[in-house]
């Protein structure tokens, strides 16, 4: 029994996190926000450290670590809602690598942006994507952004634009109903992730500033009525966190319950989000509710990190059904 | 990380596995699958000796005192199979969980000849005496006296809610001994025990009509001069240690008591449909979930203990386990209906295991430090917020 991270996991955290602290700063961000949602620059940066491609073999140019390695990355990644289609590159590849596309997986390692489309879905950072992998009959198609066609609006969350997009022209593959599934394995685990970095920043954030910010002659951190909400924030995180490396190691590991682990940890990491990025908003009093103040960005990815690739409803829906509720009545 | 135990691990868990199915389905086959504490009592007592005889009974403390010294995964292991073979509550929890370990830390060489062996045996089953009337989630608030007379103490004072006191033969008492303090400092951690003229058990009834917890009255009771823990004065910091312990090992165990009864939910939801409504189904799997995440977190916190550190994510165990249970008996309720309510027991005011869980989990948020108090520390030790003011008048 050793649920902790390896001493290479936790480097791996460290130079994640400094990454990111240092290249997706609120300024960073904020740019790419007015732009098209995406941070070239430091895209151009998790390509070149492997970050991307982290889970994906050293042949084609991966750094063959596993799905606990992915979240670590995609948990810094949501710590500063960093404006970069990771999730869904990294949902792709995976995909990808089911069916031995290693001709695609090298095109997006070497610095392209794949997207994920499901059923019914958006394509995240579908307006700036390559490649784009749709889910259809089943399985999923491969297209090139000249077969596709991509209508887009303005997206509530900036940092990670949404695309409707549709097949137009001819796919260049055709993948199976295995690289769907493990396509939304990747997605789930990394959505979670993300989720549970955007709430523990909610969280450190809050403390921050309820330690500093005066009222009554006192710092509002000493209020119990504040204190009680900030613990209970951390009670979520940290079931979040249970979560989010349970999901991450029983797919690496290919435990039994490794289904149900990834359901909980998609439906449970963005629900506490959700909570804790509208609880930031509250203790930050009217300075939260600006476009200034970087709360929002927290509020608006934790509600887009509450619909990609499924709803939390859909995924305890499905552990209704993995649980052995049977149907639902008709 | 890993979420698996080795395969050493694993023999191990065989091991215990067997010995408990032998015991629990041959010569204890009597206690097995009983969940109330207060049931069976004198069967309880002599499972405790049963397990004590083969060793099985404290496995985490040193052979020296009667344990194995088992490895802080094979503790877990243990406490698994222990629920998975439907173990009865340990009548002896507060001393193989609390005071022991509080006694190994804390303890004089002599004391832990004395008291440890005869915990990990069975022939002292204890309980706690913090709680008063006017101090429950203040401590500092205890108004027992204690001083010394001779070679003894002697104590004068009233406990509260004092969990089984009824069946206990130690107490552990914190006393003020220093008649001039206030709050936390002049208190001491007295060993007493119970059977002698000075103490008197008085039951209360709590609100599942069972009497777990009762009135302690200590008039000129009486323990040794050499029963006490830590050094005159100095018995806050002692007590508080306790509290630490009850963050342990037992969470596991006590995890695969709340899958038995998340399955009762189950089975109950599929017995009259309800499981088919798409809004209970989400419950459930919300619970089934919150179920899990107990799981991983207390590895996690038990990976941190064994690497001789601690995550601040054990601070918020308690209320964790705490809220999901209450929430289960609540769902309970929810799934069981109108029929829930009424007792199938033939005139007596007893419930079945889920209608009792709705009951008796209003408590697991006030016991073992309150849903409040947790906040508290959760947000001064973990997320270091100012602390609260502590005045209190002389
Ligand atoms: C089933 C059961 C078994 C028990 N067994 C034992 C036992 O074996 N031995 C023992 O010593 N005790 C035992 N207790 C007692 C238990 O530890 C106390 O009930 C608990 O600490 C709360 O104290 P209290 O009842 O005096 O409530 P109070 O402390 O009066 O609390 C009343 C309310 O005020 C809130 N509150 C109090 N202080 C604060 C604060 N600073 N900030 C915010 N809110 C606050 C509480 O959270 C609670 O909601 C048991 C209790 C129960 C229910």
């Amino acid at each position: 029994m050793r649920f902790a991270f390896t001493d290479e996991q936790a480097m791996i955290a460290e130079t994640a996190n400094d990454l990111f602290v240092g290249e997706a700063t609120s300024e960073r961000t904020r740019a790419a926000m007015a732009d098209a949602g995406c941070d070239r620059a430091l895209w151009d940066s998790l390509s070149a450290t492997g970050f991307v491609g982290v889970h994906m073999p050293g042949d084609v140019g991966g750094s063959e670590l596993g799905m606990v390695e992915l979240a670590i990355i995609a948990e810094a990644a949501g710590r500063q809602v960093a404006a970069v289609p990771l999730i869904a590159t990294q949902a792709a590849l995976s995909a990808l690598q089911a069916d031995g596309r290693a001709d695609l997986i090298e095109r997006v390692l070497g610095g392209q942006v794949a997207t994920l489309a499901l059923a019914g879905g958006l394509a995240p950072h579908g307006t700036i994507a390559d490649l784009f992998l749709i889910e259809q009959d089943g399985g999923l198609v491969v297209a090139d952004r000249d077969a596709v066609e991509v209508g887009a609006g303005v997206t509530m969350d900036q940092t990670r634009p949404l695309a409707q997009v549709k097949l137009t022209g001819a796919p260049i593959a055709t993948l199976s109903a295995k690289a769907l599934d493990v396509a939304k394995h990747t997605g789930w685990i990394a959505v979670a992730a993300d989720a549970l970095g955007g709430a523990q920043a909610c969280l450190d954030r809050t403390v921050e500033y309820v330690k500093e910010r005066q009222q009554f002659g006192q710092a509002i951190g000493g209020f119990q009525a504040i204190k009680h909400r900030l613990a209970d924030m951390m009670v979520e995180i940290e079931q979040a966190r249970s979560a989010v490396y349970w999901a991450a190691c029983a797919v690496d590991e290919g435990a039994e319950d490794a289904e149900l682990a990834l359901h909980s940890a998609k439906a449970f990491a963005a629900d506490a989000y959700a909570t804790c990025a509208g609880a930031m908003i509250q203790l930050h009093g009217g300075i939260g509710f600006t476009w200034e103040h970087d709360a929002h960005l927290f509020f608006k990815r934790a509600q887009a990190d509450r619909t990609l690739f499924g709803s939390s409803a859909q995924h305890r829906e499905a552990i209704a059904q993995i649980i052995g509720l049977g149907a639902i009545a008709a | 990380m890993k979420l698996g135990f080795t395969e050493a691990e694993e023999a191990f868990r065989v091991e215990a596995a067997t010995w408990l199915t032998a015991a629990l389905t041959g010569p204890f086959a009597d206690v097995r699958g009983v969940t109330s504490l207060v049931e069976m009592p004198e069967r309880r007592r002599e499972w405790e000796k049963y397990l004590a005889a083969s060793r099985w009974s404290c496995i985490g403390w040193p052979a020296q005192y009667g344990g194995r010294d088992a490895t802080l995964a094979q503790q877990v292991i243990f406490a698994e199979e222990y629920a998975r073979a439907g173990g009865p509550p340990r009548l002896n929890h507060l001393g193989i969980e609390l005071i022991g370990p509080t006694i190994l830390a804390y303890g004089t060489d002599e004391q832990k000849a004395r008291f440890l062996p005869a915990i990990a045996n069975g022939d002292h089953i204890w309980c706690q005496g913090y709680s008063e009337p006017g101090a429950g989630s203040d401590l500092g608030g205890v108004r027992t006296k204690a001083w010394r007379e001779g070679g003894d103490w002697v104590i004068e004072g009233q406990k509260v809610w004092t969990s089984l006191a009824q069946f206990c033969d130690w107490i552990f008492v914190i006393a003020r001994t220093d008649p001039e303090s206030v709050g936390s400092k002049g208190l001491s951690f007295l060993l007493v025990p119970m059977d002698q003229d000075g103490v008197t058990v008085r039951n209360i009834v709590q609100m599942t009509g069972e009497s777990e917890f009762n009135e302690t009255f200590f008039d000129a009771a009486r323990t040794d001069a050499a029963n006490i823990l830590g050094e005159p004065g100095q018995g806050w910091g002692v007590a508080m240690a306790l509290l630490g312990f009850e963050r342990g090992v037992s969470t596991l165990g006590q995890q695969m008591g709340f899958r038995n009864e998340l399955d009762d939910l189950i089975e109950a939801a599929r017995a009259n449909g309800s499981a088919g409504d798409p809004v209970i189904r989400q419950k459930i799997a919300q619970a089934e979930i919150g179920l899990r995440l107990m799981r991983y977190g207390a590895l996690r916190m038990l990976t941190a203990s064994a690497d001789g550190g601690s995550n601040p994510a054990a601070f918020t165990y308690k209320i964790q386990w705490a809220n999901w249970r209450q929430s289960l008996g609540e769902l309970a309720m929810e799934v069981l209906g109108q029929a829930g309510e009424i007792s199938d027991a033939h005139g007596e005011y007893a419930f079945s295991r889920l209608p009792h869980l709705f009951l008796y989990s209003r408590a697991d948020t006030i016991y073992g430090g309150t849903n409040e108090i947790q906040r508290n520390i959760i947000a001064e030790r973990a997320l270091g917020l100012p602390r609260e003011a502590r005045t209190r008048a002389k």
